[in-house]
């Protein structure tokens, strides 16, 4: 679904990412994982166009990303979950759900959609009319989920959920992860946890000073001693 | 009592005719962190408009103040011109002060355009009859129809302006642009057009504003923009610029400040009270009347 070749981008003056490869099949749950400052959320931004890739490709179904203005991205299924959440601070739950459903002009389709959002988020159902910018960082987390899924995507983007939150919600966002792939939709997921990302990830890559130093099964990178030694502390 | 009536209807006045202008400051500081100093000279852009249509349109048997919509034209061409080819390159490549310092060259640069025109030219220019004199009274308190029409035009406008940010999807796409724009831009929002938008709608209420102007000061000049823009300026600053009801609220309590202070203590001393209110209100608030000083968990 997702087909990353030889991608090189550059942050500032920084060679952020040299050259990594990587792809997401239909229903796929992928992890990127890797340190602080690996390249990990650049590679994402890239793929949604908020940073211009210098060369390599970016293909969603084919279709090449680059060659498409940022905003227009989403139309093609692809949502992209920020880290730290960037919900809309001074907007209500449901106005940033409707906001997350802002190119789709069939409001039948909306309330849908704001439904079964719903359905995974029975916690944002009850705070719909509070503002987003008081909710706790774990509920800005779902927000900011539910708001990626309001155009029915067929890839979520998902970077750092787990960051800043307690472990109990860290386990939460982490079920709701699974249980969006278990419902059939595809995910590239960035972690610095890297414990919780593999045991919930198919395939995982990870990501060293922008190259791609290993990747494999999730469950096999999960018992490989270099993972364990850098990632996992053990 | 009468006086104090007739002060508070003309504080309302002219506070509504800050709102209107403040109203354009507040929405391209909230979207794009820019103060536009050329926002006062769109002012001016329109008064000029106005002096040149109105005998067209009154030789078309329209009323004189048909020729508004002329105004709006070329005032929303104008701040669509000014952030298409001065602003938005500034943005992309410099910082916020190399924004602020093109803001102000914008201003000076329009003001200056305007006296080489030689139509325009140095010397101010009068202004025809806009909206039929007289009024009506109500005990020993006369409201000029002026008046009345400068207020009600001024209120609707405020209100269709939040209808339309509240609940219009493009409204909500500035709210979101202003916000956040890489989230807005991850939404499918594009965000240049939407900023775009604001500086239409912004340059669009000055013409209003300069409609409501002349019809109580009926002379244009090139730098007319200037203390009007900085009052109207100081009324979003006051009342918590970004903020859309701020803007209202502050132009009104400059309106009324100088209306009272005009009409009990001297004219002379207006402008000194309005800025003295501005100073001491943001001392004891510094984000302005209905301004958060942030306290949103992130």
């Amino acid at each position: 679904m997702l087909e990353i070749k030889d991608l090189n981008v550059f942050y500032g003056a920084v060679h952020a990412i040299k050259g990594i490869s990587l792809s997401v099949g239909e229903g796929e749950l992928v992890s990127l994982i890797g340190a602080n400052g690996a390249g990990k959320t650049t590679t994402l931004h890239a793929i949604s166009g908020l940073i211009p890739a210098v060369s390599g490709t970016i293909e969603l179904n084919g279709t090449n990303l680059q060659k498409i203005s940022p905003e227009k991205i989403i139309s093609l299924g692809l949502s992209h979950v920020p880290e730290g959440r960037h919900v809309f601070a001074r907007m209500t739950v449901e106005e940033n759900l409707r906001m997350g459903a802002y190119i789709i002009r069939d409001s039948a389709r909306i309330s849908e959609n704001l439904e079964k959002v719903y359905g995974h988020f029975p916690r944002l159902k009850e705070r719909r009319r509070q503002l987003a910018g008081t909710l706790s960082g774990g509920e800005q987390q779902m927000l900011a989920t539910g708001r990626a899924l309001m155009t029915d995507p067929r890839i979520v983007l998902m970077d750092e959920p787990s960051m800043g939150l307690s472990p109990l919600l860290v386990k939460e966002i982490f079920a709701i992860i699974q249980q969006l792939h278990e419902a059939g939709i595809t995910i590239l997921l960035v972690e610095q946890n890297a414990k919780m990302a593999l045991a919930v990830s198919d395939r995982a890559y990870v990501l060293e000073t922008g190259r791609i130093s290993m990747s494999g099964k999730a469950s096999e990178l999960a018992e490989d001693d270099r993972v364990r030694k850098a990632y996992l502390g053990a | 009592m009468s006086t104090f009536f007739q002060t508070l209807i003309v504080g309302l006045r002219l506070g509504s005719i800050y709102a209107l202008i403040a109203l354009g400051y507040t929405m391209v500081y909230g979207i794009i962190r820019l103060i536009n100093f050329a926002h006062g000279d769109f002012i001016m852009v329109g008064g000029y408009t106005m002096i040149f249509v109105v005998p067209a349109v009154l030789a078309l048997g329209l009323p004189a103040w048909a020729a508004v919509v002329a105004a709006i034209a070329v005032c929303v061409l104008v701040g669509m011109a000014t952030e298409l080819i001065a602003y938005r390159p500034v943005r992309k490549k410099g910082t916020a002060m190399t924004a602020l310092i093109t803001a102000i060259a914008m201003s000076l640069f329009l003001e200056n355009l305007a006296q080489a025109i030689p139509a325009i030219g140095p010397n101010p220019k009068v202004a025809s009859q806009i909206f039929s004199a007289g009024g009506i009274s109500i005990g020993p308190v006369t409201l000029e129809y002026t008046t009345i029409i400068t207020i009600v035009i001024s209120a609707v406008v405020m209100i269709v302006l939040w209808e339309f940010t509240q609940k219009t999807r493009l409204g909500r796409a500035m709210r979101c642009v202003s916000e956040d724009k890489a989230a807005a831009t991850l939404m499918g929002i594009n965000v240049n057009r939407t900023i775009l938008l604001t500086f239409a709608i912004g340059s669009g209420l000055a013409a209003v504003a300069a409609l409501m102007y002349m019809a109580q000061y009926p002379k244009v000049y090139t730098t007319m923009g200037s203390l009007l823009g900085l009052k109207a300026f100081v009324s979003a600053v006051l009342g918590g610029i970004g903020i859309i009801p701020g803007a209202v609220l502050g132009g009104i309590v400059i309106g009324l400040v100088e209306s009272f202070t005009t009409s009990y203590i001297s004219s002379s001393m207006a402008d000194t009270f309005v800025f003295l209110i501005l100073i001491v209100v943001l001392i004891i608030k510094p984000a302005g009347i209905l301004g958060r000083n942030a306290g949103e968990k992130v």
